[in-house]
């Protein structure tokens, strides 16, 4: 499995536990799938705690919390963002 | 003053309590020193949406309210009064753990926003999108009976019913810490009983009880809510004289009370203020306990007037819960009491109705 597969998967991970989705499966949770809205549902106080998690687990700080709404479009692109800016 | 009625009541504890096809006799004594609260199907209440951030004294609070509403067959309630001894107690240890951990930093905002004690009124408030008067009372073992008396307040300013209720979580570091000062029994399991255990502390346990109360009475009516009074701090022996005084404020003498709900709890430190009372001036009324069921925390009293209701309407008391044997023929007046290691008494009065 390569880096960024790896990382997706950490990602899925973390995000379920992080923000409770008892109800979402790593088998239903699709990389592309729409992180707020209809997809996977999450809300404003999620996107605080993806802007820490980002943060704490890889060292990016985010200046204008704006960016967040395009990095945290989905799985694919939150890993294709954090492999590129990633500090730890 | 008006009359108030109960006229709808929910209870998640110990006890299957939201199972409707259980009543009083059916619930079985705590064998353990902690007792986690038996989980209702939370999602047959709460959206998948709202329901992944909440704590267990929020989920509790919610269905519990849900009960009493549905029971009283109210939508949205004129006012929500909540009391909570200690609050949404994980979210507060999960916040305050995190700052450790993370050397006060990366800090997020969800086990703090939910860690307030007034959370449990709010999410209920927000299921029902209920905009009305939303207070929370923070008063150790009178939080609930604290609740009582704004409630009542409310009735009186011609509010038409009111959403009251009592809740508590467990939270595991705290009992820990309760276990070291000695509150929570020591031992783990509790084979012979709180009665014959011998030993200080309780049954730490969890759980929510909420009532509708208004000023009509309804075909759905368990009780009269007649009066209620806490005392914060009272000698042991000004305990006697404090509930005569009640009853005669209620123009009424010990000897017409049908029932005496008392807050026992296997605590050897401090269930003499009970006895001393079985004893005495109580020997003569039948005397019922309840905490062997629900276990011990600030709001369980809540739990008693729950199991008070239960009694009142089907004119029983249960075998299972009875402290001596005087038979009783119909049970017309009750009285509760309740006191927390020798502080935060509370006398609450109920009449059939």
């Amino acid at each position: 499995m390569s880096n960024i597969e790896d990382l997706k998967l950490e990602l899925k991970k973390n995000i379920i536990e992080v923000l409770n989705l008892e109800d979402i499966s790593l088998e239903d949770f699709g990389d592309n799938d729409s992180l707020f809205g209809d997809g996977i549902g999450l809300d404003s106080i999620d996107a605080l705690e993806l802007i820490v998690m980002l943060d704490k687990d890889y060292g990016i700080r985010l200046s204008d919390p704006k960016e967040g709404k395009k990095i945290f479009e989905s799985v694919e692109v939150m890993a294709a963002y954090i492999a590129e800016h990633r500090t730890k | 003053m008006g009359k108030y009625f109960i006229n709808g009541i929910g209870c998640v504890s110990a006890q299957d309590t939201t199972n409707s096809e259980k009543d009083l006799f059916n619930f079985k004594e705590l064998k353990e020193n902690k007792v986690s609260a038996c989980k209702p199907n939370y999602k047959d209440f709460i959206p998948p949406a709202m329901i992944r951030r909440m704590s267990a004294g929020i989920k509790m609070g919610v269905v519990a309210s849900s009960l009493a509403l549905k029971e009283a067959n109210v939508k949205i309630p004129s006012a929500i009064v909540t009391g909570s001894g200690m609050g949404c107690l994980n979210d507060s240890e999960k916040f305050l753990r995190n700052i450790i951990d993370n050397d006060e930093q990366f800090l997020t905002p969800t086990a703090f926003i939910q860690s307030t004690h007034n959370t449990v009124g709010a999410q209920i408030a927000l299921g029902l999108g209920c905009k009305a008067y939303n207070v929370t009372y923070v008063h150790d073992a009178t939080s609930f009976e604290t609740s009582i008396i704004d409630a009542i307040l409310k009735l009186d300013e011609e509010e038409q019913n009111v959403l009251v209720g009592g809740v508590d979580e467990l939270a595991n570091h705290t009992v820990e810490l309760h276990k070291l000062i000695g509150h929570v029994k020591e031992e783990n399991t509790l084979e012979k009983g709180i009665l014959n255990s011998n030993s200080k502390g309780a049954v730490y346990s969890e759980g929510a009880q909420f009532f509708v109360l208004e000023n009509r009475k309804t075909e759905n009516s368990y009780a009269e809510l007649v009066d209620v009074i806490t005392y914060d701090a009272i000698l042991e022996e000004e305990v006697t004289s404090k509930l005569e005084a009640f009853l005669l404020a209620n123009n009424l003498k010990t000897s017409e009370i049908d029932a005496v709900i008392l807050g026992v709890n296997g605590d050897v430190e401090f269930d003499g203020i009970y006895q001393k009372l079985q004893d005495t001036i109580l020997k003569e009324i039948p005397q019922v306990y309840y905490k062997h069921l629900s276990g011990e925390y600030n709001t369980a009293s809540a739990f008693g007037m729950w199991t008070a209701c239960k009694m009142i309407k089907n004119q029983i008391i249960p075998e299972n819960l009875r402290l001596n044997s005087v038979e009783v023929n119909s049970i017309k007046n009750v009285l509760l009491y309740n006191q927390y290691r020798g502080k935060n008494h509370s006398f609450v009065l109920l009449k059939s109705c």
